[in-house]
Parts: structure tokens; sequence; C-alpha cells
């Protein structure tokens, strides 16, 4: 079979730290991290640390664009997406689809309307961000836990490369809202400082918000980046904590690497999930030594942004090919001692290494893991 | 698409009856979901007491799923993909778990709540019941979608992510629900089209 090359192109990021790429990497490569205390009794009694965007600011970039109705997270969707749909001048016809991820959506329209409420669900967000741009096709929704983001690309380049599109918009956000804070709170899985991904002083995940978006083409030349194989293989262990042995994950990298071509050696750096939960980054550090990873280069974005779940696989793989450009890929903030039991590359500061080929992963509640393997295109850019 | 597919079996579970390839596999009629779904799990012969503590949207998926892969081995090598979607998400837990926390004076948010207002718990579900160590996905769409089924079942064999497919829609909101769940293979007689899907899922 004649297998398609697909491409990941524009990109974009909505986020505490800028509302663009290059403001989003000027802060990380300076140690910024868009974490703060949060003393809004609205979302938690007590104050509690969150990424959060600063919806004057939201709301301000949004009205420069529209005057449309829309809910916060549909203005951060927005905000995010128009700039590459613009620049990238792919029209919105027959072969061009959207791809939204979000693990909740709207939900906190719950709080303020009768239930059922059109705007809680996930296609009906979708639809406004159709609407608003004028798709011409059905949007596609994932919605997968915490890998929903990274899967999106995925599926993105799945159904290009079986030729039912040419161009895939792909889209994810979610926002810190009281329904997601109280639920892992009531886990006990809350970080009472901002969170320190793979650290012996881990306590936990601290939440955060985020749009991010991309073209995923079978364009290659403003690609930033070949797609080149991917994986998203259950755990079949538990629904609330990662498979011990990190089964899925191996499971999901070893599938994404054997359609690359690629083994561990030629794996430049991770951009890995870390979450700073005990059992995550310790399942992860089992996975990564299982497969060889265990040297290359690894960080976690959440010390920068906390988890912004359904959002968190594509704004960390919008901040990886930032590195794959650069060649210099960003220290795992809030990292300081080893904490887990397998000796994994957590990356203590900034490093300038040649970033040809790197790994995503990602990994949630329902035992879900996704691996994405990306390879530099040498197409001049 | 490279090659042609084939529907295997299907079930639908919809207003307190459970079909399986198309013959009445359980009837309880004028029964509320909760105890249609006791019933059923015991008519069907299944152990497996962590079904009590499922959400609705997974005690459907569950059942369903559960009859088209009982005769199957759970020795962690079966790579039959799930491949799932649905129109509310998991708003009918959500529902349930904002209420938990919407009255200040009566705040009780449950971590065995919350973990299941995610769509894709469901296909965790399944997985642990039959060890699926296989490609799972969720998706949400406005309307039963079976140009989607027909396209995505066909790429995860195409690229041989998957040897098999347990498609399914899945739709759960305030005790009106759906299930129909079917399993597709590169061998069979049923073509896996998206008419063919439709006719099934509509009758």
């Amino acid at each position: 079979m004649n297998v398609k090359n697909v491409y990941i192109a524009y990109t974009n990021c909505i986020t505490p730290l800028g509302f663009d790429v290059d403001s989003n990497v000027q802060a990380i490569a300076n140690g910024v991290s868009g974490i703060r205390l949060q003393e809004n009794s609205t979302l938690m009694t007590a104050p509690f640390y969150a990424g959060v965007i600063d919806s004057d600011k939201l709301n301000t970039a949004f009205a420069a664009l529209s005057d449309a109705k829309a809910t916060r997270l549909e203005k951060m969707m927005v905000l995010a997406l128009d700039p590459i749909i613009k620049k990238s001048g792919v029209e919105l016809n027959a072969k061009t689809a959207l791809i939204l991820s979000t693990t909740k959506g709207n939900i906190t329209v719950l709080n303020e309307n009768a239930v059922p409420v059109p705007d809680a669900y996930l296609h009906q967000l979708a639809q406004n961000i159709v609407d608003f741009f004028g798709f011409t096709t059905q949007p596609i929704v994932v919605s997968n836990a915490c890998v929903s983001g990274i899967m999106a690309v995925s599926v993105a380049k799945r159904l290009v490369q079986a030729g039912l599109y040419d161009n895939v918009f792909v889209i994810s956000g979610d926002e810190v809202s009281e329904f997601v804070l109280s639920g892992f709170n009531s886990f006990q899985a809350m970080s009472d400082v901002p969170c320190k991904p793979y650290s012996a002083n881990r306590k936990g995940v601290t939440l955060g918000e985020a749009a991010a978006a991309a073209l995923v083409t079978i364009n290659n030349s403003e690609a930033k980046a070949k797609i080149a194989g991917d994986g998203s293989i259950n755990d079949a262990n538990h629904i609330s904590g990662p498979s011990r042995t990190g089964e899925g994950l191996v499971r999901s990298i070893e599938s994404a690497f054997n359609e690359a071509g690629v083994t561990a050696q030629n794996i430049d750096y991770i951009s890995a999930h870390g979450t700073a939960t005990p059992f995550n980054d310790e399942m992860e550090a089992v996975a990564f030594n299982r497969l060889g990873l265990n040297e290359v280069p690894v960080n976690s974005l959440k010390g920068y942004y906390g988890h912004t779940l359904g959002a968190s696989g594509l704004l960390e793989t919008v901040i990886g090919l930032e590195s794959m450009a650069r060649n210099k890929v960003f220290a795992s903030m809030g990292y300081d001692e080893p904490g887990v039991s397998q000796p994994i590359n957590v990356l203590a500061a900034n490093l300038d290494t040649p970033v040809n080929c790197f790994l995503k992963t990602a990994s949630g509640f329902g035992g879900c893991n996704t691996a994405v393997v990306f390879q530099k295109v040498n197409n001049g850019r | 698409m490279a090659d042609k597919y084939y529907i295997t079996q299907h079930c639908s579970i919809e207003g307190s009856r459970i079909s399986f390839n198309g013959a009445e596999f359980f009837i309880a009629p004028d029964t509320a979901f909760a105890d249609f779904a006791k019933q059923a799990y015991r008519h069907a012969g299944i152990d497996y007491p962590k079904f009590f503590k499922m959400d609705n949207l997974s005690k459907l998926s569950f059942l369903a799923a559960d009859l088209l892969l009982k005769d199957t081995v759970p020795d962690g090598g079966n790579n039959t993909a799930l491949l799932f979607a649905n129109a509310a998400s998991s708003l009918d837990t959500d529902v349930k778990y904002n209420d938990s926390i919407i009255d200040k004076e009566n705040y009780f948010p449950s971590p065995a709540v919350f973990v299941y207002t995610l769509p894709n718990i469901c296909m965790g579900e399944i997985s642990i019941k039959h060890k699926l160590y296989t490609e799972n996905s969720f998706f949400v769409f406005e309307a039963f979608n079976p140009e989607f089924f027909a396209n995505y079942a066909a790429i995860l064999l195409d690229t041989n992510k998957a040897e098999t497919v347990l498609c399914g829609w899945v739709e759960f909101f305030k005790d009106e629900y759906k299930a129909f769940v079917y399993e597709v293979a590169k061998e069979g007689s049923l073509e896996h089209t998206a008419k063919n899907i439709q006719t099934l899922y509509l009758s």
C-alpha cells in the first residue's frame, strides 16, 4: 500500500504565558511559569495553585477579532485557531476537517442554566467553532481523557493518510473549573505547591487551562515535522490509576516506533506526560526504561502550564515542535531531585542539542495512552 | 481503502431490550435502567462484581461489549480495538457530579463519581474485563455517524493497528439510552459499509 506522508504545519496556543507560540517559548526558555496562587472562592474555597488565563486579556483579544457571543473556552479556541487558518490559506472545503479535543468543554454552563443545556454538549461546542469560521464538514470531537490533545493529532494524521481529507485543523482546549478542581481534589491528587514532575518532592497535580491549535496536512511546504507514527493503546488495568508496568504506554510507543521505522536510538527528545502524581511519573519511568529510552532527554511541561487536560497533548506538541526547530530542549520545571525508581534523563536545565526526531506521550484516566513520533522535515525551514 | 471488511456480530440495547445478532436476547418491559442492567447482567451469566460500581454509560457499554466478546479468551493476545462514540459524552454522570458540588451546604464530591465524568472510561472497563491491550478512542458527534465508523475502523484494520474492531455507539442521558455495538473483521459475509451499519443501527 502506498502510504502518504502527513505533516504538522502551522501551530498556535493561548495560555497564561502568552497568546502566541513565540511568547510562550520565550517565557519557557527564561524559566517563567504560568502557575500562580489563585484566590478565587467561586472556583475553590481555599487558595490553590493553577495556570489560569487572565479573563480581561482574553476578552480584549477576542473583542479585537469579533463581537460574536462566545463562552470563555470558545474565545480561547477561536483565538488559537484564527491566525493559523488565515496564515495557511487553506480553503474550508469538503477536504478540510476540524477535530476538536476537550475533556469537559463548556461544562461550566451546567451552573448557569437548566439541564439539559445545549452548550454543555461537546458537539455543540465544536459546532460553534465550525460556524464561527465557516467549516463545511462535520466537526469531529475527540474526548479521551488526558490523551485527547495528542490523540486528536494522531486521528487527524490517520484521516489525512487515508485520503479522507487533505487538511485537518486540530483545536484542543480545556478550562480550570470548579468541576475539575473539586474532582481532582476529591482524589487527593492536587499539589499544595506548583507541581514538580518526576521529583522526589512531588505532591500531585497542578491544574491549568489553555487552547492549542495546529494544521495537520498532506502538504509539506510549511511543515514543522512529519507525523511519522502513532499508537493509542489501553493499559487494561485500572480506570483511575496507571499500570505499574506501563504496559499500555510501552505498547503505544512500540506501535508508533514500528510505524515510523525508528528505534529508541533515533529519539532525541521525549516530551512526556509528567503530571507529578506519584503513580503517573513512576509508571512513565518504568515504561521508558523497558524501551531503552532512559537516557533520552525528557521533560514535562506541566511545571509551566499545569495540567491542561484535553489541551495538554497538543500544547506540549506545539512546544516540542519549537524545540525541534530551535534544537533546544527546555528544563523540566519543578524538577530538583530524582523521584522515580528507575533512572530517566529529566532535564534540570535548558539544553542545546539537535532534535531531529521526538516522541510525545500522554496517559490518562480509563487506562488510555497515546504516543506520537515527529520527525524533522528537510524543506528548508 | 485497500480491503473490504465485514460486520460479524452486533448487539443493540434500547428500551429495556437487548437484541443480539438480530434476535431478542433479553427483555424486561417498563424497567428503569438500574434494575434492567442488574437483570441483564444476571441473565447473561456475568460474574464481575466491579460491574456494580460502574456508572450508567459504562454499564450499558459493558453489557453490549460483553455479549460480543463472550467467546474470546482474556489472555492479552486479542487485538480487538475499541472505537466508541456518542452524542452526550459523559453528561449523565457530569450532571450528577455537578449536583454534588453546586450546593456549598451540601457538598460531597466523590472520586468514585468524578472518574466517570469522562466518556472513555467505559472503554477502560471493557479493556480491563477482557484484557484488551488495544487501540481505544472515543469520539463525540451530534448524531450516529455510520460513515465515520466505516472509515475509522477501516483505517485501524488497513494499517494493522488492529485485527478486529469493536465499534460502539453508546448514548445515555437521564434514563434515555441506546447502545449499538458491532464487531468488524477481515472475513465475514455482511460488508462493513455505512449503509449496512445504518440499517443494523435502525433495526
